[in-house]
């Protein structure tokens, strides 16, 4: 059954076809919580995408030895310890990023883009597929994210990735770094994204 | 390979193991980011130290004083700075609850004097874009050099002589708070240990 999947279409449908922000509207918690800022986005995309990496390694290399009463507590304890090993790694080497993340790093163990995936695709295919599988799916997430992040800095701060384009005292839409800039945001973007990429199918 | 059956044997073995490797892998991590988080920490509060006091060769991280008093929750962390056994400035970790989101933490630094030398946002979860500017040279500049026992620490709305940010009184008031507990801190240390050395 492994071999029937295209390889190319199962990495590229993470990323558009079935990207896990703009189409499924999957993980919205730490989507709207961090993205006020592109760095955070991307931050939080990579984070969530190396999590997202090695639970579906995992659970893919383990999927025969785990009864399937007690498979959701076995990928819940896999994912919570790749999302502790992920905290104590930034907080002793990127401690900035840390502290700009700070409770939505825990919450990755709840993103249910993470359990989603490791129940329906990495308990029932090879490691080889589970990874291309993660990696279009986690790259599709660290996109939106980005995108999302940016978009929000732009309107809200006058700036991309910290660098800042506006004049000191300039007025902004300080709106869109607040909590419902990121649904107004996230709402338009969607509406776009799914416009364009209809289009193309 | 044939899937596990649903025993209660191999239901118990499979997360016993699960859990097992979880924790030896987090246990192996930890060993390896212990040293440098904590490392980190002490070197964020030395940067903090350096831009609020004048310049040191002590450590004050490692001679820092805990004060247990009635103006704050928790006890108050208070760094000596000196040069050549001179004492050049002290840094008094400052709080207040009453920011917009809650706490926000400052380092304000003193001159022997008691005049404000300067003063670094450690925690704050203010509005992006109004309260955050506490951070911004331009609002703590008003601060710099004045003396808290001259210097009325409230916002102009409170009959006091403190700027407000636009739109953020109650972060303008959050910080002003926290810096008057800072120096009432400060008076009340300097005052014991003054007469503790005469």
């Amino acid at each position: 059954m492994a071999e029937s999947i295209n390889q190319k279409e199962n990495f590229l449908k993470g990323i558009i076809k079935e990207n896990p922000i703009f189409v499924m509207l999957l993980g919205m918690c730490p989507t709207l919580g961090v993205t006020s800022s592109a760095f955070n986005g991307l931050g939080m995309g990579i984070a969530t995408m190396f999590v997202l990496l090695m639970s579906n390694i995992v659970v893919s290399l383990v999927k025969s030895q785990i009864p399937s009463k007690v498979r959701i507590p076995a990928f819940i304890i896999i994912i919570a310890s790749f999302v502790t090993i992920v905290e104590m790694v930034l907080e002793a080497f990127v401690p900035f990023l840390y502290e700009q993340l700070g409770i939505f790093i825990p919450l990755i163990v709840v993103n249910c883009l993470i359990l989603g995936r490791a129940e329906a695709f990495a308990s029932k295919n090879n490691v080889w597929s589970s990874i291309l599988d993660a990696l279009g799916m986690g790259l599709g997430f660290t996109i939106a994210l980005t995108i999302l992040g940016s978009v929000r800095e732009i309107l809200g701060s006058g700036s991309i990735f910290d660098f800042k384009f506006v004049a000191e005292n300039a007025n902004t839409f300080i709106l869109f770094i607040l909590p419902p800039g990121a649904f107004i945001a996230l709402a338009y973007l969607t509406v776009f994204f799914n416009k364009i990429s209809t289009k193309k199918a | 390979m044939a899937k596990k059956k649903d025993t209660f044997i191999n239901m118990v073995v499979s997360l016993f193991v699960i859990t097992i490797v979880a924790g030896l892998s987090l246990g192996f991590v930890n060993e390896l980011t212990v040293g440098p988080i904590k490392q980190g920490k002490i070197e964020r509060k030395i940067n903090a130290l350096r831009l609020v006091v004048p310049e040191f060769d002590n450590n004050p991280v490692e001679e820092v004083k805990m004060i247990k008093s009635d103006l704050a929750k928790d006890s108050v962390e208070i760094y000596v700075a000196t040069k050549t056994g001179e004492n050049v400035g002290t840094a008094v970790i400052g709080s207040s609850e009453k920011g917009f989101s809650g706490l926000v933490k400052l380092m304000i630094g003193f001159k022997p004097d008691g005049s404000i030398q300067n003063i670094e946002v450690l925690e704050q979860k203010e509005t992006p874009g109004l309260g955050t500017k506490m951070k911004d040279d331009k609002f703590i500049e008003q601060f710099r050099g004045k003396n808290p026992s001259t210097f009325n620490l409230k916002p102009k709305k409170d009959q006091g002589e403190v700027d407000a940010l636009t739109g953020a009184t109650i972060s303008t008031r959050a910080f002003s708070e926290a810096t008057q507990m800072a120096y009432d801190i400060f008076v009340k240390e300097s005052s014991t240990s003054q007469s503790k050395t005469e």
